[in-house]
Parts: structure tokens; C-alpha cells; sequence
């Protein structure tokens, strides 16, 4: 369970951030509609990286929608990040493809080489790892994504000297 | 509103159109054990205990948010119903820490009452004990998430009737939980008015004024069905 | 742009494709780009300029052309010509040889490998010869980034006939007459569809298109948006004017790679340059706009109601039906929601007429449904076939059956809330009522494969899995039922499980599946229940000896009742 926020936590952005100033500008191109709430958080999302709280509470002002309703659809949302991103990610595919094909086998040689589980990232923080329900690469499967680059066919031999090689994060 | 007829358990049953059949039903009468469900507030669907048979249809369907139709012919009492519903009341006490011996609504708490309505007398499911928040810090009230059964009554009463919107839930599936702002201490919420509504219309002891002990504390909940039947609700 | 204006940019666009002699397609389908592809469009551009053939072909990027497995592809028309497993220095060579000196690049020819030689006229090839391509028909064949290429092969003839000749009513008529059912996988005849949301009076209605293809394993949906975009717009637009709609969104699923929702911008752009979205299209005073509107990630947001909620900028939830959204949907309006394959299959309808279309498939699933094959077959990848069809048909002639000398085990259908189907039905005809028959479903068209490898009891917890992650949360018998049906199912590939267990498995199911609020919950025990009606034994053997047949389960072989 994630611990409570506190205010004090919590700055107020104004559009004199040049990047508030671009969320704003996407609120407005929506006449500041509150519909528009998830298309500005993934413009929000992709400006700062990922919502902080601040970025969240400047949402909702900006749109005059409640925080918790802002908070409830920012965490309903799987692509949605409440935490700033790893320097590096690797994203395995768990859908069904992948499943059948390997993806577990992969996901167990990662677990052993580095302790890189979903959720506890390596390497000091530097390198997490993700499950994908399915990133439609299955005629490829098991893919992974390394940053942004796919591996079709992976294999759980090599994908540990595959993440080193791509991310420079040693083991 | 015209009048029109549907058969309950095959017994004639006048309503008028526009009525849901939850409300058909406890005008007849008809008992139908509900928990979402909150006399004035929106109707969401969402426990799934006043689920009803319908002829004609292959699916079950929650009295609630149906509306009645002329000649309708609704079961609310098969062997299939009261065994579901038996089955919900055991999962949402699997869900959390239920512990009525240390729960300040025991004896006035709906869930409780719904055990012995449905004659649970064991769980039968692994209890999924899960780690949850007490959020203690607002000086009159509390929130105890272990308590809760996420029935959105809290936040549909604040804001739909106060119209504050301190409450929304936050998360999904089996990690939903209610939240107070950004995820804040309900003491620090900008939002909260401290008028105490989600207290009167929590079903559980999820929800309770800090200065009342076990088993002390009789909610109000005909005092906010009043309320909002006098003055209208606020926003849908 | 009039009518007249329309048809002579259509005559030239025709002519300019005409009199670029060979279009040396590449695919730009994800599976191809993601194995090289970039590269292979780039040599392949710069091979054409330094052999000074820029005169005589054209290179030109295309949507996905089906056979995954063997890419990134590149297909030379009008020889129909298909080269696999391209590199930068073999697309090289594919130029110098095919275009320059006029002979075939041998062991690069579609399915070329070391046991059997590739194929020169891939359309006899059992792949491609068994399918029989609507939805597809210009995937992987014109340029989607193009307007012109679509309006070349005959795009926006049937918005035209619709808007010129027919009434709304007419429109509908052909729809019904089609027997075309809903593609996203429940299969309610779009006809009466369109005919509800016609019928509800309003100052507004809206169309909406429903990409959110969530099911893993399936990419069907994607593939026409990145192959043929415009043909969605086409069918939106038709759909827009039958049921009286000025508006409309599609609904693109978040995690895809930004292809999709690129090109679909593209094509929402130039179709409203050329006057075929936006006001008085074809001046024939019918107003209509599309939006796109993306998803973030959930994959209940595929369920009809939870989606337009999405639109609205709120929690995904799913609300309870009726009242359904052709009553009423978006802001309360009417609404018209179909998937991407059910409007790409309109305007070939409204062209050819419904009744061409009935002739297709069996009595009750008329029409042609697409797949994505995937899993462990071997030649994975998109296909469309006629209805009607067997799996066997399906997985052996089109997919080449199973690598690896493996046996067949079952095929998945329908995705997370489908089901499996065991070896003994592979001869069922695949239609929608046969399909749920067998306890799964037809679903959106994902069909993944299973050989003898693939523990079914596993399989069921992977998608119970699935299912409690993405369950909302919103009501009891989904958001605790899934949990506590994947803690059971944990508990016996964990060799931990008792008989008692699996007696609480089969109450929980049918309960979750009739209690549920949505698809989602009354969906998410289907694998679990399929797989207890087709392999019961796997589950006693998991129970009572502690043991995988599949040798997939690391069994903690804890004795029975140990918690």
C-alpha cells in the first residue's frame, strides 16, 4: 500500500514552466473541456515524464476537476506513471504468444542474472522491468523491448548479455 | 408517471413506469438484500447482491439499475440467487480484514446484517488478508480500509449531495481503494467540508467518528435519504 | 471536392500507379519493421536510384501483408512477386536481380528454407489461396499514407453511392441484408445495430470506433489501421450517414507503437483536405468529422459502455445495460459502436450490395472474418478467411501446422474470455454459434496454438492472471472472484492444490460468469471452465500426484491439504 501524500509534497505549477505552459496549451485545444482529461495526462505524461503531483493537481485546476477524480483516472490507467521512469527499461511481452512460446523462461533468467522483477528495479534503480499484456508482435514472439528497441525471438540464454549490450548496464 | 404491472415470483405486482425494480420490489414488499444501493444517490450496479432473474433473458441482471417493463416477470428468490448471493457476501469478507469483535459499527453494520441474511455461516474461501491504510489523521473521523467494500457510497454522497468531491477510488480491481484528494490525509483534503455524510451512509465501519467505541455508534442513514429527498440532488 | 473533382482525382491517381511500372512494395507492418524493416524500405530506395530504375518502379511502403513469420517482406507488382527475410543487402540484390536482369532472387522467395523451395505465385500457395480477403483487400498492397492510392482502387465509391443514391434506410437495409455481425467478437448483427441508434431521435449522435484491440495475441485491428486507414473513415462515414451521426471517434488502444495512431491522423488529415470528412462531403450537404481518442491502458475499455466512458475522460468503468449505447452513449446521446473490422467490411457492402456479401460463410455468420495466427504454428501471422472454415483448415493448410514435429493441443479463441478448443473438434466449422458451443469464442480473432508443451492448467491461471489485472474493480464477483480463483489455480500448478480446491474452482466460476457486471467478469472464467470441460485430467494429475504432464509447472510437491 502506498503511503499517504502530504501536501507540503506538493508544488503549484504555474504556466511560467515552459512545460506547464504546453499542458496548458493541449487544455486549451480541448476548450478546456474536462473530457479531455486522459488526452492531456498523456500529454502531460509525455512532457514531464510522469505525473507528479504537481502535475496532477495543475491538471485538475486547470480543467476545474476534483484531485481525487484526477488521481483516480491517472492511476486507473496502466500507462499512466505516478513515479519517474527507470533510466532504463526492459519490457517483457506476457501475452499469450509470448507465453506459450517462452516469456516465462525469459522472465526467470532475468530474475536470476540481475533480481530484475516488475516492480523492483536493478542496478540501483538505473534498470526496471515491465510485463506487456501483449505489444502485437506476436508473429515474433517471445519479443522484449530493450529502451526502445524489440527483440523478436528472444531467448532466455541470451538476453542477459542482450541487456548489457543495449543499455551498457552491466550485470 | 403512468402505471403499469409486472409479476414478482409470479405474484402482480403495480409500479410506475420510470421505477427501477429494486424499487417495484420493496414497495411490494419483496425483500432484496442490496449494498451499492443508497435511497437518493446514483445507482451503480456495482455488489451485485440484488441480482433478479428475468424471464427472457439469458442473463442475470441487478434490480437496482433495471427498469421495469410492462407484463415483466422477475425471480428474486431461486435456489441460484440466494446461493450467489451467499457467495458475495463470503468474497467480500475474504476481501479484507473484517473483524466485527474490534469494529466500531458492530451491530449496526450492513455487511453483518447481510451475513446472517444469507445464512453464512463460515467463509469458505482463503482470506486474502491484504495490507491496507487506517487514515487517522482528520480529527473528527476516520477511515479504516480494511473495513471497506468499496460500495462508492462515500463518494457518491459527497459528490452528488454535498457536492464536494473529497472521495474518489483510486487503483483498480482488487487494488481499488477509496482516496481523499491526492491521495492525501483526509485531514489535509482541500476538498473535505467535514459535514459528515459518507459517515451516516458508509454500510461498514470503514467510515466512523473517531470518538466512538466498539459497537457504540448508530449511523443516521434515513437522515441524508431525507435530506436529499427534500432539496433534490446536486449533480448526477 | 465534388463529385466531379472526386473522380478525376481518382482517374489520375489510377493512371499514376498505372505508369510507375513496378511498385516495389515494403511492408511497414509492425512485425516487419520491428525485424528490420527501416532498413530494408531505406536499401531498397537507394538500390533503386543507383541502378537508375527510378523511371520504371517505385518503391512505396505498405501495410501488413500477412505472412509475419517471414518478414520484413517486400512484394514487386504487378508480379505479385514476394521476397522474405529482407536485409538491407538482400532487398540490394532483390533490385538487382528481379528489376534489373528480370530473374527471380530463388532463395529468398516467399518460404523458401532449407527443406522446401519458395514460392513463385504466392497467391496458389495454401496461405494465401485458402483466405479470401474483404477486410484485407488493399492491405499490404497500397500506400497507406496516401489518399490517392485508396481513392485509386476504388475508395469512397461506396460513401458516394450511399450519400448519392441511397436513403439511410436503404443503407441499413444492405447492412441487415449482409448478415454482417459485430467482428469485435460477440457478434450482434450490425444491421439491427445501426437500425436502434437510427430509430433513437436526438440533436446529436455519434459514431464511434471501438481500436482498442486488448485481447494478447491479437492484431488484426491494428494491422488495417496501419494498413488501410482510410477504409475505416469510409466505413465510419457511411455508418454516420445511416444512423444520422456528425460526429464521430475512434478509440485506439494506448500501448500500441505509434504507428497506428500516426497513420490514422494522416488519413483523418488528407481525407479532410480532399473534402471527404468535414462539411458537406461531396457536396451532398452531409456533415461528418472523426477524432481520435487514445487509450492509456486498460483493457476493460474494450467493453462497449467502459469505452465511451473513456471518451469522457473517466475511469473505465463499466456500467450496466441497458440502457445500450445506441440508446444511449456518449453524453447521453445516441451512439453507434463498432470495431475497426466490423467498418472496414462496410463499404465493400454497400458497393457489391449486401446479398453479394450473405453468399459468403455459413447460414447464421455470413462474411469473412480475419485472424491473427499465432503461438506455436508455423507460419504465424494475419489472415482472412470465409466463415465456415475449419481449424484444421486454418492451422494446417494456411499455417503449415505445428513446428518442431509437435503435437496439436488446442487452439485459444477469443482472447483472455475466449476458450480453449482440444484436438478432437478440429474439424468444426468456425462460426460464432459453433465456436461458443465448444465453450470459447469467436472473439476479435486472435487463435494462438498450442502443442503438447502448453500446460492447460497454467494456461488458465495466465489468463485468470490477466483477467484480475484488468478487472475495474467495480464489482464483487470480478474484482474478488478473479483474485480468488487465481490464488486456487496458483495453488495447484503449484502442486499445492486439493480436490477441495478445484470444488471451490467450478462454484466460483459459474458464478463470476453469470454475476458479473461486464464481458469482462462473466468472460474471465471461460478458459478455466473450457479447459476443466476438455482437460479435467490435467487438473487431477496437477492435484492428486503432484505432477505437469506438460512438465511447464515447477511443482513445490507439497503433500495435499498443506496451505
Amino acid at each position: 500500500m502506498e503511503p499517504l501524500n502530504r501536501a507540503s509534497q506538493i508544488k503549484t505549477l504555474t504556466a511560467d514552466d515552459p512545460r506547464a505552459a504546453r499542458v496548458l496549451l493541449e487544455i486549451e485545444r480541448y476548450r478546456r473541456s474536462p473530457d479531455a482529461l486522459i488526452q492531456v495526462l498523456h500529454v502531460a505524461q509525455d512532457v514531464f515524464g510522469y505525473l507528479s503531483l504537481d502535475v496532477l493537481q495543475f491538471v485538475g485546476r486547470e480543467l476545474k476537476l476534483p484531485p481525487s477524480h484526477v488521481y483516480g483516472v491517472a492511476t486507473f490507467y496502466h500507462l499512466f506513471s505516478l513515479k519517474p521512469k527507470a533510466e532504463h527499461r526492459v519490457v517483457v511481452c506476457t501475452g499469450t504468444a509470448c507465453q506459450v512460446r517462452g516469456a516465462e523462461k525469459i522472465l526467470e533468467a532475468l530474475r536470476r542474472g540481475r533480481g530484475l522483477t516488475k516492480g523492483s528495479p536493478a542496478a540501483g534503480g538505473r534498470l526496471s522491468l515491465d510485463h506487456a499484456h501483449c505489444i502485437g508482435a506476436c508473429g515474433l514472439a517471445p519479443a522484449v523491448l530493450i529502451d526502445e528497441r524489440m527483440q523478436a525471438r528472444a531467448d532466455a540464454g541470451s538476453i542477459d548479455g542482450l541487456v548489457t549490450a543495449v543499455t551498457g548496464v552491466p550485470r | 408517471m403512468a402505471a403499469l404491472e409486472i409479476f414478482v415470483n409470479d405474484r402482480k405486482v403495480a409500479c410506475e413506469s420510470g421505477a427501477t425494480v429494486l424499487q417495484a420490489c420493496r414497495a411490494a414488499g419483496v425483500n432484496l438484500p442490496t449494498l451499492c444501493h443508497f435511497k437518493g444517490l446514483s445507482e451503480v450496479g456495482a455488489c451485485r447482491l440484488c441480482l433478479v432473474e428475468l424471464e427472457g433473458s439469458p442473463r442475470l441482471a441487478a434490480a437496482c439499475t433495471l427498469h421495469v417493463a410492462p407484463n415483466q416477470r422477475i425471480r428474486t428468490d431461486t435456489e441460484r440467487l440466494r446461493r450467489y448471493r451467499r457467495m458475495t457476501v463470503e468474497l467480500l469478507f475474504s476481501e479484507r480484514n473484517h473483524v466485527c469483535s474490534v469494529c466500531s459499527a458492530n451491530g449496526d453494520c450492513e455487511l453483518q446484517e447481510l451475513g446472517y441474511a444469507v445464512g453464512m455461516d463460515h467463509v469458505r474461501f482463503p482470506f486474502l488478508n491484504p495490507i491496507c491504510n487506517l487514515d487517522a489523521s482528520k480529527s473528527e473521523f476516520a477511515i479504516d480500509h480494511n473495513r471497506c467494500v468499496l460500495c462508492t457510497r462515500c463518494v457518491r454522497v459527497c459528490a452528488e449531495v454535498e457536492g464536494a468531491h473529497n472521495w474518489d477510488v483510486q487503483g483498480r480491481g482488487f487494488l481499488s481503494r477509496i482516496v481523499s484528494d491526492l491521495n492525501q490525509p483526509w485531514a489535509e483534503s482541500t476538498t473535505c467540508t467535514t459535514c459528515g455524510k459518507c459517515i451516516d451512509v458508509c454500510p461498514v465501519g470503514a467510515l466512523w467518528p473517531k470518538h466512538k467505541a466498539q459497537g457504540q455508534f448508530e449511523k443516521r442513514p434515513e437522515f441524508v435519504s431525507e435530506l436529499i429527498a427534500k432539496r433534490g440532488r446536486g449533480r448526477p | 471536392m465534388n463529385v466531379a473533382e472526386w473522380e478525376a482525382r481518382a482517374a489520375a491517381a489510377r493512371e499514376r500507379m498505372a505508369a510507375s511500372g513496378t511498385r516495389v512494395c515494403v511492408c511497414s507492418g509492425a512485425s516487419c519493421m520491428v525485424s528490420g524493416g527501416d532498413a530494408v524500405l531505406e536499401a531498397t530506395e537507394k538500390a533503386v536510384k543507383s541502378a537508375g530504375l527510378e523511371g520504371s518502379a517505385r518503391v512505396v511502403k505498405v501495410g501488413c501483408m500477412g505472412t509475419c513469420s517471414q518478414g520484413p517482406l517486400v512484394r514487386l507488382d504487378p508480379d505479385g512477386v514476394v521476397y522474405q527475410k529482407m536485409d538491407a543487402s538482400k532487398a540490394g540484390r532483390v533490385i538487382d536481380k528481379h528489376l534489373k536482369n528480370k530473374a527471380l532472387l530463388r532463395e529468398s522467395l516467399l518460404f523458401a528454407g532449407p527443406a522446401e523451395p519458395g514460392v513463385e505465385r504466392p497467391s496458389e500457395h495454401p496461405f494465401y489461396a485458402r483466405q479470401l480477403q474483404v477486410v484485407l483487400e488493399h492491405c499490404g498492397r497500397i500506400n497507406p499514407e496516401d489518399i490517392d492510392e485508396y481513392l485509386a482502387v476504388g475508395g469512397y465509391r461506396a460513401l458516394y453511392k450511399a450519400l448519392s443514391s441511397m436513403s439511410p434506410e436503404e443503407v441499413i437495409g444492405e447492412v441487415k441484408m449482409s448478415g454482417l455481425r459485430g467482428r469485435g467478437g460477440a457478434g450482434f448483427p450490425t444491421g439491427l445495430k445501426w437500425e436502434t441508434a437510427y430509430r433513437h431521435v436526438a440533436d446529436h449522435k455519434y459514431v464511434v470506433c471501438n481500436g482498442d484491440e486488448g485481447d494478447p495475441g491479437a492484431f488484426m485491428d491494428r494491422a488495417v489501421m496501419e494498413g488501410d486507414p482510410q477504409r475505416i473513415l469510409e466505413g465510419m462515414a457511411i455508418a454516420a450517414y445511416a444512423v444520422g451521426a456528425d460526429r464521430g471517434f475512434i478509440y485506439v488502444r494506448g500501448e500500441f507503437p505509434p504507428l497506428a495512431i500516426r497513420r490514422l491522423g494522416i488519413a483523418i488529415e488528407q481525407a479532410r483536405a480532399a473534402g471527404l470528412l468535414g462539411r458537406n462531403i461531396l457536396e451532398t450537404g452531409f456533415n461528418f468529422d472523426i477524432e481520435i481518442r487514445i487509450g492509456a491502458g486498460a483493457y476493460v475499455c474494450g467493453e462497449e459502455t467502459a469505452l465511451l466512458i473513456s471518451i469522457e475522460g473517466r475511469r473505465g468503468v463499466p456500467r450496466p445495460r441497458p440502457p445500450f449505447p445506441a440508446e444511449s452513449g456518449l453524453w447521453g446521446k445516441p451512439t453507434l459502436l463498432n470495431n475497426v473490422e466490423t467498418y472496414a467490411g462496410v463499404a465493400p457492402i454497400i458497393e457489391r450490395g449486401g446479398e453479394w456479401y450473405s453468399t459468403i460463410g455459413t447460414a447464421k455468420s455470413m462474411g469473412t472474418k480475419v485472424f491473427a495466427l499465432a503461438g506455436a504454428i508455423n507460419r504465424t501471422g494475419l489472415i482472412e478467411v470465409p466463415m465456415g472454415i475449419t481449424l484444421r483448415e486454418i492451422i494446417y493448410d494456411i499455417g503449415g501446422g505445428i513446428p518442431g514435429g509437435r503435437r496439436f493441443k488446442a487452439a485459444q479463441t477469443g482472447g483472455p474470455v475466449g476458450g480453449c478448443i482440444p484436438e478432437q473438434y478440429l474439424d468444426v466449422r468456425v462460426d460464432y454459434e459453433s465456436l461458443v458451443g465448444l465453450g470459447s469464442m469467436m472473439g476479435s480473432g486472435g487463435l494462438i496454438v498450442m502443442d503438447d508443451t502448453t500446460c492447460m492448467v497454467n494456461l488458465a491461471r495466465y489468463f485468470m492472471e490477466f483477467c484480475m489485472d484488468e478487472s475495474c474493480g467495480k464489482c464483487v464477483p470480478c474484482r474478488v472472484g478473479t483474485r480468488q480463483m487465481h490464488l486456487l489455480l496458483s495453488r495447484i500448478c503449484g502442486g499445492e492444490g486439493t480436490e477441495r480446491d478445484l470444488a471451490l474452482l467450478e462454484e466460483l466460476a459459474p458464478y463470476c460468469r453469470e454475476a458479473s457486471l461486464c464481458g469482462l467478469g462473466q468472460g474471465a472464467p471461460n478458459t478455466l471452465m473450457s479447459t476443466l470441460r476438455h482437460f479435467r485430467d490435467e487438473y487431477l494429475v496437477h492435484i492428486r500426484e503432484k505432477r505437469c504432464p506438460a512438465g511447464e509447472c515447477a511443482m513445490a510437491g507439497a503433500p495435499a491439504g498443506v496451505r
